[in-house]
Order: structure tokens, then sequence, then C-alpha cells
């Protein structure tokens, strides 16, 4: 059985107006069904823009969000049913890392201090004397000076800030550490001690991570298993190299392709898909697939009307959408034109596009005029060769239904 | 001549009762017509700086600009005020980080686009306000008319930052530096963004000054690069060239730092060690020396020269740098 496992975790927040009655008028549908398990000894990296609802269902899994509907099944525990001070326990075993080093230690407090409040809360050491020890202890692991105990937040840069909030959550001795944009307020020269030392802890001691970050390149890079989100659901999830290697759900593969890589090869190499418009709000969620206003290959059918489930597509390669094997064998074509810009040879995929819309487009009237008539000589064939056939059958199209028109 | 050459730039920030704060120490670069110039540095390494002194835009009395930029052969440095604010908005644009606080929240996207347009353009009434409805179309808005009557928060972030290189890109500008214009969005609107920063160099002509910490970001747009650190420019070269052969061991060292979505999985990150606090002053011998696996003796000797040792207009400053013998960390 796998170490934690979310099962449809919905985490709501009700929108209210009035002055003296809270009236509910709504719901931010922050997290909106996410099942996802954790192994022991695991990186599972959860990725997606801002507003996806990562951070909350990260918040969630330690209830600081109330949870709304669903379970947090924790070794066999299910957390979100959990009373206060029974859930306060477990903490000690599920830690957080925050992802702003400085909003997150308390300026009036020095480091021995921050870090022994929780060991006393959780009666870990018999005196202070004895936490002391374990802290000096668990400040040499995190790559951090002795002396540092004695001194105050600010007198630290932001790398060692985070060295600080990894080791007040080592100290607990927990078993998940839950990583909350662990690197992304740190330079990137910078950014690469504190990967390597999660890295190395996590071998050392056996740690179990739920990494929640908006940088691909990170999460790839630490993660055994990554999730990609989007508006409050999971649209893949798949083993960190597979991902990589083969993005199937539309979003995935434009997020990729959106990651610059320090590269000018690969850079100047690479098709870039590009998707229109922003995000939209998880107040109003867009019905059907969350995907579908922006996706470049929605369908008219089911992608407005149903929800694609999370499906196993062989290999653990979990995917929501309802035409992963269309769109893998190429048999369901984007359908945004204009949402697809290829960095190199834009002519050619623009014009492809463009034929395909325009075929559609003129196809559409035409398909529909002789079945209610049948004009002699006007037959066209059903797809359109060039340009000027197009149109022609336009207006043979008008033609016949101006002369429809009068009849109906 | 290059439509801006900057040369030994310095600016340092003095306050009563501290010490000086040096935040450029010596920055030279020239950017041409339809070129993509890029600083790249870390936090604190000065590229900020430099645009805002650029922009004369350093509060006059606390700031002490050394050096020159010449602009179309005029001194941005010592220009007076009202000659500047000629130059500012319709010549020399700006895009700044952080597209909602460089918005006035109190006003519609409409008055703070057409404003521009009648400081600079002389256009007036429905004329400008048609011309403000396309300018934001160009630039991706959709349903312009609307967006001009709305206010700042009534626009998501990629769409504010839209707004924004609207307001830069009003009166055609020469030159436009864009200081990180994609720091605060998303990796997908990143896209958009620096489709359309790409767009108005290709189309317009326009010279782009590019000041961003992203790596990533100027492999992709920019021609030349001049990295930064501490407020001089450590390395400069063409963008393949430096890709491909990072010679200053920062440059190398940050290269080789980045996770990278395309690289094999597992394979530890070779992080540059300390931060950026453990630095020594450019005057007493390189900044970067205290960081740095390569150092000598040498190293704390004055100020280095910046020098060519791998191939021509690809100049580092370093005296011990990192030749073809060590390879690349991939």
């Amino acid at each position: 059985m796998s170490l934690l496992e979310l099962d449809d975790v919905k985490v709501h927040f009700p929108v209210k107006k009035g002055l003296f009655f809270d009236r509910t008028v709504g719901h931010v549908y922050a997290v909106d069904g996410v099942s996802l398990s954790i192994e022991a000894g695991q990186t599972y990296g959860l990725v997606g823009e801002s507003g996806c609802g990562k951070t909350t269902l990260g918040r969630a899994v330690l209830r600081l969000n109330d949870i709304t509907d669903g379970g947090v099944v924790f070794d066999g525990t299910d957390l979100a049913k959990l009373p206060g001070e029974e859930m306060r326990a477990f903490r000690r075993r599920l830690q957080m890392v925050f992802q702003d080093p400085l909003g997150s230690l308390n300026p009036r407090q020095n480091i021995e201090s921050i870090l022994s409040e929780g060991m006393a809360a959780h009666g870990i050491g018999k005196d202070q004397a004895e936490r002391r020890e374990k802290i000096k202890d668990i400040l040499a692991k995190v790559g951090l000076p002795s002396n540092a105990m004695s001194r105050y937040p600010h007198e630290f840069s932001g790398g060692q800030r985070q060295r600080i909030g990894i080791a007040r959550a080592l100290v607990l001795e927990p078993d998940v550490i839950i990583c909350d944009e662990p690197v992304s307020a740190l330079d990137v020269s910078v950014q690469a001690q504190v990967i390597n030392l999660l890295e190395e802890l996590q071998e050392s001691l056996g740690l179990t991570y739920l990494v929640i970050a908006h940088d691909l390149a990170v999460v790839r890079h630490i993660s055994d298993v990554i999730g990609v989100m989007y508006l409050g659901g999971l649209v893949e999830e798949a083993p960190s190299d597979a991902l990589y290697a083969g993005p199937r759900h539309p979003y995935t593969k434009a997020l990729m392709s959106a990651v610059p890589v320090p590269d000018p090869e690969v850079e100047d190499r690479r098709e870039r898909i590009l998707l229109h418009g922003d995000l939209p709000s998880p107040a109003n969620p867009p019905a059907g697939c969350r995907f579908h206003t922006r996706c470049p290959w929605v369908q008219e059918t089911k992608c407005a009307t149903e929800r694609p489930p999370l499906l196993d597509t062989g290999d653990g390669h979990k995917v929501a959408c309802h035409f992963t094997a269309e769109i893998e064998a190429g048999t369901v074509k984007q359908t945004l034109a204009t949402g697809i810009e290829a960095v190199t040879g834009t002519e050619t995929v623009a014009a492809e596009a463009e034929e395909v819309s325009e075929g559609e487009t003129a196809a559409e009237p035409e398909a529909a005029a002789p079945e209610k008539e049948e004009a002699p000589g006007k037959e066209e064939p059903a797809t359109v060769p060039a340009q000027a056939d197009a149109a022609k059958t336009a207006d043979a199209a008008k033609a016949d239904r101006a002369e429809d028109s009068p009849k109906a | 001549m290059s439509l801006l050459s900057v040369e030994e730039l310095s600016v340092t920030f003095t306050a009563r009762g501290r010490k000086d704060a040096t935040a450029v120490d010596g920055v030279s670069f020239e950017v041409d017509q339809g070129q993509v110039v890029g600083l790249v540095g870390e936090s604190g390494c000065g590229k900020s700086v430099t645009s805002l002194a650029l922009m004369g835009l350093l509060p006059r009395k606390a700031a002490r600009i050394g050096g020159r930029a010449e602009f179309d052969g005029q001194n941005l440095l010592t220009m007076n005020e009202r000659k500047l604010r000629d130059l500012r908005g319709s010549q020399l644009a700006m895009i700044f980080q952080d597209p909602l606080s460089s918005l006035n929240p109190v006003v519609p996207i409409g008055i703070q686009v057409t404003e521009i347009l009648q400081r600079h353009r002389g256009l007036k009434g429905e004329k400008a306000r048609k011309e403000a409805a396309s300018l934001l179309d160009r630039v991706g808005i959709p349903d312009p008319d609307r967006r001009l009557k709305e206010y700042p928060h009534q626009l998501s972030g990629g769409m504010r930052q839209r707004a924004l290189i609207a307001m830069a890109v009003a009166c055609a500008p020469r030159l436009l530096i864009a200081d990180e214009p994609t720091t605060a969005l998303d990796v997908t609107i990143q896209a958009q963004i620096l489709e359309l920063l790409k767009e108005l160099v290709d189309e317009e002509g326009t010279a782009l000054l590019m000041i961003t910490h992203d790596l990533g970001v100027v492999a992709g747009l920019c021609d030349e690069v001049n990295v930064l650190y501490a407020g001089r420019a450590v390395e400069s070269a063409g963008r393949r060239e430096l890709f491909a052969h990072p010679t200053h061991p920062y440059a190398h060292g940050l290269l080789g730092s980045i996770p990278r979505l395309d690289a094999p999985r597992g394979e530890p990150l070779n992080p540059i060690r300390g931060s950026i606090n453990d630095k020594i002053a450019w005057a007493d011998g390189c900044a970067f020396a205290p960081r740095c696996d390569h150092y000598t003796m040498e190293c704390l000797t004055g100020t280095p020269e910046l020098t060519e040792p791998r191939a021509a207009g690809h100049q580092v400053r370093c005296v011990n740098p990192v030749l073809p013998t060590a390879e690349v960390p991939a």
C-alpha cells in the first residue's frame, strides 16, 4: 500500500457576499477531485501554473485548508476525518517546507527557538539541552554552521533561510515532507544547492517528498512521478522520464514546449505550441474538459460536455483526455488553427492549418445543401482541393441557401 | 555606429551615515538597430540598476552615475530632464517586471495608453482612443474596446504585461528596455510574451535590451549576451558562442547548475558554492574569486581585464578562464 493516498480530494472555498449575513454566492473550485498515491521513499512532483490549485492541494494534505470532500489516507489513517488533536499529532510525521523562506520564519525568534518549538510541542527530547544537541545535528545535516542557533533569520541569505526551513521540518523526524515551491525564491546558483540537499536528505533519511512547483525542469530533476495539474484537476500523471519523453495531454505538451531551455541549439529547433488566452477562473470553471477553452486539439464532441477521467494508458502513464489515442495517432487534427505556431517552419504549419479550417468551413454548408435539394450539375466533391474551388463552393452553397429559404 | 553604446557605466548609491554601495561597477555594451542584447545575472548583479540609469529613473541626489551612455550620439546620462522626457516614451521605452505595480490602479487602461499618444504624438479624443484600441489589438488583447475602459485589476497578469508593452511601443521606440518582462508570468504566458517581443524586433527593427535572470529566455531570444556579476560584465559573447563555450567560471558554473528539462534525470547538479554575498570589491580583485573553484592568488591583484582567450568577440574577464581541457558539464 502506498504511504500517502489521496482519493478524490476536493477543496472548495466559498465566495461570501453581504455586509451582515455571510451569504455564499458561489465557490472557488480550487481543487476539484484529485486522486493520487505516493509510495514511501518516492518523490511525487506536482506541477502546474499559478491558480491551478497545487498549493491548496499540498496544504489540504496537512489539513491547513479544510477538505470539502474526499479522503487523504496516510499510512492507513484517513486524515480528512481526524479530529483536531489527533490531526495535530499526525502533523509530526507530515511536515511542510514553504516557498518564502523569510516570510515563514518568525523574525523575532532565533534559530534555536524556531527549531525547538515544534519539538517541544510534539514532546521530542526531554529538555532543552537534549533538543539543542539534536538541533546541532540537524543543522550540520542541512549544511549550516552550529553557531547559527543563536542567530536570527535576517542574518542569513536566501539559500540559508531555506535550509533553516528544511531543518525545521527535519527535527520532527517526519515521514513525508511537502515542499511548496522550495527553490523558486532562490537564485539559480543557490537553487542547485538546495535541490542537491533535498536529494541527499532523501537518500540518507529515506524521506518521501511531495514537491509542488511551477518550474518543470526542477520538478523533472527531483521527481520519480510527476502529476500535472490544470484548474483544480490532474490532467496527466506519469513517471518523470516517460512524461518528458512523451507528454500525452495537450496541456502538458504546450507546457513543456513553453519552458525555455538554456541552449540556443535546442531553442532554435523546437516547435512551440502557443496557448491562447489565460487560465479561466476557478470560480467558474468551464464545463467538460477544463482545458477545452484553450486546447489546440479541441473537438466538437465530448470536450465541452464531458469531463475526461484520468485513465491509465499503459506503464502508469495516466492521461485525462478524450482523444489521447487519436492525437497520438494523428487522426485528430489541431482545430484551433491559430493556436499553433512553430518557431521554425511557421509557414508550413500555418498553411496546413488554414487548409484544414477552410476545408471544414467550406464543406459544412455544402454537405448540408445537397441533402435538401438535388441541384443537377452542382455536385461538388466533398474535399476541396484548392482555394479557388473553395470560393466557388462557398458561392454555390450561398446560392443553394438562397434558393432554399423561400421554399421553406 | 550603434544605436546605444554604454561605456564604463557605474552607479554608486550614497546615503548619509552609510558606506557607499556600488551597484554597477563599469559596464560596457552596445545595442544595434534590430538587435536583441541580453544582460543576465542573479539578483544583486546590477542589471536592473543599469536599465534605470539608462532611462534616467534613478534619483539624482542619491545615485552617483559615471561613464557614458550614448543613444544616437547624445549622452543620456548628462542630458537635461526636459530633453530626456521627450526622448522617453517616444524613442526610448521600458517594460517593467511587475505589470500590476507599474500601472496606475485607479486609472482605466485606456487613459493610461492614450496619455502617451497625447504627449508624444499629439493625438486627441476619438483619434487617440482608436489608436489605443489598435495598439491593444496589436499586442494580442482580445476585445480592445472593452479593455480600454477597464482598470488594471480587471486584467490578468499576461494581459497587463501586454498592456504595458502596448504602452511601450505606442510611439514606435527605437530602443526598448525590458526588465524581467516575463518573470512574474506563467510559462505558457511567458511564451506568448516572448513571441510578441520577437515579432516587434523582427517587424519594426526595434532594438531590445533584455534584462533577465533566466538563461533559457536568453538562449531563445538574444543575439548578444552579457553576463553580469556584482556590477560588472564578466563575459560577453554571441548567444551560440556563449552557451556552447561558457568560459568565465561564473557563467560556466551557472549553466552547470540549472536543472534542464531535456537532461537525463538523476544527474547531480553542480551548484556554485556560497552566495552572492561572498564577494570582494572589484578594485581588490575578481569579485567572484571567493566562490570560484579556479581561483589563484593572481585573482586577488586588481580587477582582471577583459580578454578574448577563446574567440574574437568573446570577451571574458578572468585570469583563469575555463578553457577546452575542462569540458562543459551538460
